[in-house]
């Protein structure tokens, strides 16, 4: 049944991605490639020449002191900076081989394949049925309501919240807990079955055990999908992610394994701010 | 010399202007003076006190409280007793003198008149005495009112000492607890709450003053009518019972018919505010640009400040010709001149800023993480506004159709104008009908008297409309209030 509705995505990729004018080579492994990224809001710069490669089934962390433009290059992703008035972006961002700022490439489709947790829980004033079930309507990706019902189970058992809800999924949304709702809203991405889940502080709202669910979540969801995910916690950043990449005042100065750059980084600056030197 | 700040400057200028205003109004322009001055006088003092005492204390000690709390203190303690005083005074002047001056009757006094002729007695007196004279008075009426004027003004030189004297006292005793330590802070605070709590209160007594009045001849009226009558009867005929051999003839005062034209008007309005303000609401609030929203939102809000009588002549002249054309000429349909399409349409228009200004409010208090929620997941801002966007306003938005329906059915003239006066029981908006403010307005216009139902009935119309509008608002702020918590 599930897999109908991964057809379903596949076939509207398809259309998609034969569309857009802006093919790009990538090499393989690599999901997002992004090149020489300048993003402005109105006059003022928040990205400088940012080039990095994000590669697929991996976790990918951002991370640099507060203002540095994590969460502007995150936006940049899906393009969720559209909707802010007056931004303007230069370079090359490349999803699956596509330039996703080139042509006639649809935001809105894009977003589907790319989702988005944020920084504080946000819930629709819905039933947490609804609430997962929102996108998967949109987007028309069940035909009866046995197949809703099913993307709404998987997608609560992804995120580790089935057997919380179960019994209650007619319930607001927004009666559970801060964790129980960023689950929920992390459930909520996955019900469209993006491939990319970029992440904005995912946890910084949570109590440390809600935290530490969060983290697990991110583990097992990296079989299957590519996680960037931003975070202001260094040891956070160690704990969930293979591939750590450091901004600062809007530029990237370094991008490497985990382990390398928390153990061994190439840049003065990197070392300072991951021996706390400031930020 | 520390820089006071303008705004307080500006405050203080703004409660000092009502205060002798108030002052000036109760009292008249002499006690206002003697108040104001003794007052100022007990400002300085209060300041003069405490910087003598903060001189002679040991050096780096400080008062309690900002100096200018024990100036003020001093002050109020000087002005607010003595205007109580004054103003028990002024009230009680008239009734005492009053009393006086029938004791001093020999033939008032004996209990030889009734008390409706002492009052004419009194008030022929007064009016003597302010030398309107309409026939040669009675000897002992001209002596009377020459009494009368003594004492009015002698009461008014005594007054003048009388708050001279409190004032004073009132200064000497504020001024003499100023020490160091005592806490003017607290005393001043003190009463500031006091007066705040008075002119609340004042403000509850008004309104439960209102409703009581209205309460009682509309207690006279189902008297004479009895409330199931006037709740479940079909017929609105009020003119028959002003007949001498008819009184108060039964079903005549069913008042069915009056309300249910209230509501077929009110339901015009709303549905025509709903369907025109929301989508402004939604227009304004999620897709219109900086400018737009700039040129549009001050257009709608004008409208609720045109003059309802305006409205009233627009129904009239316009709107009622063209739906009579319309549906009668164009249709072939049966109109009358006066329909309650007409009044309502022109009351929706009337109405459209409550709709859309409030809608426009409940949609742009949906936080923006709810926005970009739904965006995220790849929604157009259509599917947003729709499906995310409008549930959660939905609360705020029906709030605001609520408030919107409650100014509709107390709205006057627009109706008066553009309604008709038969309570007829109809449906058909084609029609005309009747509303509660229109059969209040004519039956209260005319010179018959207030005892006889066909009066006092506008009284039994105006406590429902008032019951009926006073629950629509409660139940309305209750929504939107609700509504608000949700994204504390
Ligand atoms: N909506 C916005 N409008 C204008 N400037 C913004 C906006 N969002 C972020 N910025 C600016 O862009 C820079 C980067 O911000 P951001 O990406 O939020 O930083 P981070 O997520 O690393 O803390 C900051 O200087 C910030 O002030
Ligand atoms: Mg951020």
């Amino acid at each position: 049944m599930l897999d109908r509705v991964k057809e379903k995505m596949d076939d509207r990729k398809k259309v998609q991605m034969d569309h857009p004018t802006g093919r790009v080579e990538t090499s393989a492994g690599t999901k997002i490639q992004s090149r020489k990224v300048n993003m402005w809001y109105d006059q003022t710069q928040a990205l400088f020449d940012v080039s990095l490669d994000i590669p697929d089934r991996t976790v990918t962390a951002l991370i640099g002191p507060s203002g540095c433009g994590k969460s502007t290059f995150l936006r940049a992703l899906n393009r969720m900076n559209d909707t802010i008035p007056g931004t303007r972006l230069t370079g090359q961002i490349v999803l699956d081989g596509v330039d996703i700022y080139k042509g006639d490439l649809d935001p809105v489709q894009l977003r589907a394949q790319v989702g988005m947790v944020f920084q504080k829980p946000n819930p629709f004033p819905k039933s947490i049925y609804d609430n997962i079930a929102y996108g998967p309507r949109i987007h028309g990706l069940a035909t009866s309501k046995s197949v809703l019902d099913g993307i709404v189970e998987t997608s609560l058992q992804k995120a580790g919240l089935w057997d919380e809800v179960k019994d209650r999924l007619t319930e607001p949304g927004t009666g559970l807990s801060g964790g129980q709702q960023q689950r929920l809203v992390i459930a909520r991405a996955i019900a469209v079955s993006p491939e990319v889940i970029l992440m904005d502080e995912p946890a910084s709202a949570l109590d440390p055990i809600a935290t530490g669910r969060i983290e697990e979540l991110i583990h097992e969801l990296r079989e299957n999908y590519c996680i960037v995910i931003v975070t202001h916690s260094m040891q956070q950043a160690a704990r969930v992610s293979q591939r750590t990449a450091f901004f600062h005042l809007g530029k990237l100065i370094e991008v490497g394994d985990t382990a390398d750059i928390f153990t061994n980084p190439k840049e003065q600056k990197t070392q300072d701010y991951i021996s706390g030197r400031f930020g | 010399m520390t820089r006071i700040p303008t705004t307080r400057i500006i405050v203080t200028a703004l409660l000092l202007t009502i205060g002798i205003f108030i002052a000036w109004s109760l009292l008249g322009p002499w006690p206002t003076v003697i108040l104001t001055l003794l007052s100022g006088l007990g400002w300085l003092i209060g300041l003069t006190r405490i910087r003598g005492a903060a001189q002679h204390a040991s050096t780096g000690a400080r008062p309690h409280s900002l100096m200018g709390y024990y100036a003020t203190y001093v002050a109020l303690w000087t002005g607010l007793p003595s205007f109580l005083f004054l103003l028990a005074w002024v009230f009680l002047q008239g009734p005492v003198i009053e009393q006086l001056l029938i004791a001093s009757l020999p033939a008032a006094s004996a209990g030889d008149l009734t008390p409706s002729q002492i009052s004419l007695l009194i008030s022929e007196i007064r009016n003597v005495a302010a030398g309107r004279i309409f026939s040669e008075p009675e000897p002992y009426v001209l002596e009377a009112a020459e009494r009368y004027g003594r004492w009015v003004a002698i009461s008014g030189q005594m007054k003048l000492a009388a708050i001279a004297a409190v004032a004073l006292l009132g200064l000497s005793l504020s001024a003499s607890r100023i020490t160091m330590a005592f806490r003017a802070r607290q005393g001043v605070e003190r009463i500031v709450n006091v007066l705040l709590l008075v002119s609340s209160t004042l403000a509850i007594l008004t309104t439960i003053g209102i409703v009581a009045s209205l309460a009682f001849e509309a207690f006279r009226f189902f008297e004479r009518v009895p409330v199931t009558e006037f709740l479940f009867g079909l017929s609105w005929e009020p003119q028959i019972a002003i007949r001498e051999d008819q009184v108060a003839s039964a079903g005549a005062f069913g008042a069915v018919p009056v309300f249910a034209g209230t509501i077929l008007i009110s339901g015009i309005a709303i549905l025509f505010a709903t369907l025109i303000g929301l989508p402004s609401a939604i227009y304004l609030s999620e897709f219109a640009g900086e400018r737009q929203r700039n040129i549009i939102k001050p257009i709608l809000e004008v409208l609720s400040g045109v003059p309802t009588i305006v409205y009233g002549f627009f129904a009239v002249l316009v709107i009622s010709p063209a739906i009579r054309t319309f549906f009668g000429g164009t249709l072939g349909l049966e109109t009358s001149p006066q329909s309650a399409l007409a009044a309502g349409l022109v009351m929706g228009v009337m109405i459209v800023p409550f709709v859309s200004s409030l809608s426009d409010d409940a949609i742009s208090a949906v936080p923006q993480a709810m926005r970009d929620g739904s965006i995220a997941l790849g929604a157009t801002r259509a599917e947003t506004m729709l499906q995310v966007l409008l549930p959660a306003a939905l609360p705020g938005i029906v709030g605001g159709m609520l408030l919107a329906v409650s100014r509709a059915i107390g709205e006057t003239m627009i109706v008066v104008m553009a309604a008709g006066i038969i309570a007829s029981l109809t449906i058909n908006p084609l029609d005309s009908v009747t509303t509660v403010t229109v059969q209040i307005v004519t039956l209260l216009i005319g010179d018959t008297e207030f005892d006889n139902p066909k009066t006092l009935s506008a009284f039994g119309l105006g406590l429902f409309l008032f019951i009926f509008t006073l629950g629509l608002n409660v139940i309305a702020l209750q929504i939107v209030q609700r509504y608000r918590e949700q994204y504390e």
